[in-house]
């Protein structure tokens, strides 16, 4: 048998498994994730997970949406093929505004969109959470805690014992 | 209102439901493999309505913008009509779904998702119109700034290049909302299907979405943050397309009013169509539990006050052009209240201004059959409104010489028929096919349910 990548453990509702992150954490778990059919408040602190770099990614999409913008429309309207209506400027930024503002909010929303899920690892066809086959209940009722055993901690005890220390439902080995 | 002080509100969840239960109920609407025989029968009657689209765009094609009863004083007929009232419909979706959400109003949850899908399909619906009305279709592309050979770029000052980037904006935006808070209940649907095509199809559709708390928290982010891009966008889009009347100096298009009449009409007949698509829904699937009359009771209210804004436009609408005293603008608007559209103009008024009075009375907020009624003279209402706007003004401009009438043929009639079939069939295929309540808010609903208390 190869390695495994980790332990889990499964529980009824989102206070247990919240208690028992914390505990893990307490203990000095690091590597380590909660899997849930909703966010539950507070595990993502639990987990040490406190600040998230998708509002800047999103930042950086409005401000380049914005920047595209003005430059497309100086760009096309201004220096490679001036058009002279009714005698205004050129460069007339009133009138660049509304394509600005819609590129803004197009690219933002694509950075958050993408940014989201690049950060995410997503798309990821396979993990081996999803060797166990009761863990289909993490998308509908039930709540997980994994402990990798990559974790420095559990080379020196056993996640597992651990685990069954938490009064789970059920505990599992899991097959990288 | 008076209804504050009403005894007990619906529950926007009816009590008794647990995470299981929620899961179970609402996934089993599309994998149960269960078909309503209404569904079928409504999907073999939009399906006709498709085939007459395909047969009224081929013959388009053939002939050219002949076909339908535009002329040169009227050239926008039928089809801005419709573009601009299918549009409009889709800001309510984006309006529940997030501005509702920056609100906190737990209520929008179990709509949410039917209405953003509604959205997009309004949006498709739409964006066929302006495409068929440029007599050449097959030069769409040259609308956007790609490098061509011919050396000439689109013209960034005109209001119909502004149009293009708002409505395709509001296209993709609505989408990436649409599909980012649908990836957990895909991920639920992966798990819960038993075929093995199923499986793969929404596995693929999912991801690999496991529900990791971290993932959760930048999901939570990132779709809280759309929300804020859509709730800037949602203004801005029916703004734009106003702009396309209100920066041309036709007589009846040329004022200041039109952004914001134009907004709040479009969320006022877009919460008629929710009201419209919810009603059959709920009873069809069995969903009473999930959208109860605390949904269709905020709805109505919502098109009242809507309803009432609306009202407010069409006054300072007539009251500008009488107190402005430009006798152009007078009589372009004498014409309106007697002229040729007339009828069409007080039918408007009562189906926007008259009918959603109704809901001051708790009763009729409360009733079905009135509550689908007047969401359909509602619609029927906001798309005599864009008719009036679109071809009254155009077939009253300054000098008596100008002025033409205009009538629709049977392909302007079969074309918006079929529009109105392509919607119904995407919106009929979206609830066979993917999650049409959002199940993570509903557990999210369940499991915050003891501190909610009663509001």
């Amino acid at each position: 048998m190869t390695a495994p990548f980790g332990y889990m453990a499964e529980f009824r509702t989102p206070e247990e498994v919240l208690a028992a992150t914390r505990k893990a954490r307490e203990r000095g778990y690091r590597r380590m994730d909660v899997y849930s059919p909703f966010p539950v408040e507070g595990v993502a602190e639990a987990l040490g997970f406190e600040r998230t770099s998708v509002p800047a990614t999103v930042l950086v999409g409005g401000l380049l949406g914005a920047a595209g913008g003005y430059v497309l429309q100086v760009g096309l309207n201004a220096v490679d093929y001036p058009l002279n209506v009714g005698g205004r400027p050129l460069n007339s930024l009133p009138a660049w505004i509304p394509i600005m503002y819609e590129l803004t909010i197009l690219i933002a929303s694509l950075f958050a969109v993408l940014g989201m899920l690049a950060l995410n690892g997503l798309p990821m066809p396979y993990h081996p959470v999803f060797n166990v086959p009761e863990f289909a209940r993490a998308s509908a009722d039930r709540f997980f805690l994994a402990i990798e055993a990559a974790d420095p901690l559990a080379r020196l005890e056993n996640p597992r014992e651990f685990l069954d220390g938490l009064r789970p439902e059920r505990t599992w080995v899991l097959e990288p | 209102m008076a209804d504050d002080a009403a005894p007990v509100r619906e529950p926007v969840l009816q009590p008794g439901h647990t995470l299981t239960s929620v899961t179970a109920r609402i996934s089993e609407v599309v994998l149960s493999g269960r078909t309503p025989r209404a569904w079928s029968a409504a999907l073999g009657v939009s399906l006709a309505l498709v085939a007459l689209l395909i047969v009224s765009i081929t013959l388009l094609l053939i002939r050219g913008i002949g076909i339908w009863g535009v002329n040169g004083t009227v050239m926008w007929g039928f089809a801005i009509t419709n573009f601009v009232w299918w549009i409009g419909i889709g800001h309510a979706g984006t309006l529940i779904s997030a501005i509702l959400l920056l609100l906190r109003q737990s209520w929008r949850t179990s709509i949410n998702r039917f209405a953003e899908a509604m959205t997009l399909f309004a949006v498709a619906s739409a964006a066929l119109f302006p495409l068929l009305h440029l007599g050449r279709p097959k030069f769409f592309y040259w609308l956007f700034p790609y490098p061509s050979v011919f050396g000439a770029w689109p013209q960034f000052r005109s209001p119909l290049v502004w149009d293009v980037f708002a409505v395709s904006t509001y296209g993709t935006v609505s989408f990436l909302f649409w599909y980012v808070g649908m990836i957990p209940d895909l991920a639920t649907f992966r798990d819960r299907a038993r075929g093995r095509f199923a499986k793969v199809f929404y596995g693929v559709l999912a991801m690999g979405w496991r529900g990791s708390a971290r993932h959760w928290k930048r999901h939570e982010v990132a779709y809280l943050i759309l929300s804020g891009l859509a709730t800037a966008l949602v203004v801005s889009v029916h703004t734009v397309v106003s702009l396309d009347f209100t920066a041309a100096i036709v007589p009846g298009w040329h004022s200041t009013l039109f952004p914001p009449y134009f907004v709040a009409g479009a969320i006022f007949s877009g919460f008629a169509m929710v009201l419209t698509l919810a009603i059959p829904l709920r009873a069809l699937y069995g969903l009473q539990d999930f959208i109860t009359m605390r949904h269709l009771d905020n709805m109505a209210r919502l098109l009242l006050a809507t309803g009432m804004i609306v009202a407010y436009g069409y006054m300072a609408e007539l009251f500008t052009a009488w107190y402005g005293g430009d006798p152009i603008e007078r009589s372009t608007h004498l014409d309106r209240l007697t002229g040729t559209y007339a009828p069409v103009f007080w039918l408007l008024l009562f189906c926007n201004v008259l009918v959603p009075q109704v809901f001051w009375s708790r009763r009729m907020r409360s009733s079905i059959p009135v509550l689908f009624g007047a969401s359909i003279l509602v619609n029927i209402g906001m798309w005599c409104e864009r008719f009036v706007i679109v071809v009254q003004s155009l077939s009253h401009e300054y000098l008596p010489s100008m002025w033409r009438t205009y009538s629709p043929t049977r392909w302007d009639v079969a074309t918006f028929a079929g529009s109105i079939g392509l919607f119904l069939a995407l919106f009929l295929l979206f609830l066979r096919f993917l999650p049409s309540i959002s199940m993570a808010e509903m557990r999210q609903l369940v499991a915050a349910r003891p501190e909610e208390g009663g509001s």
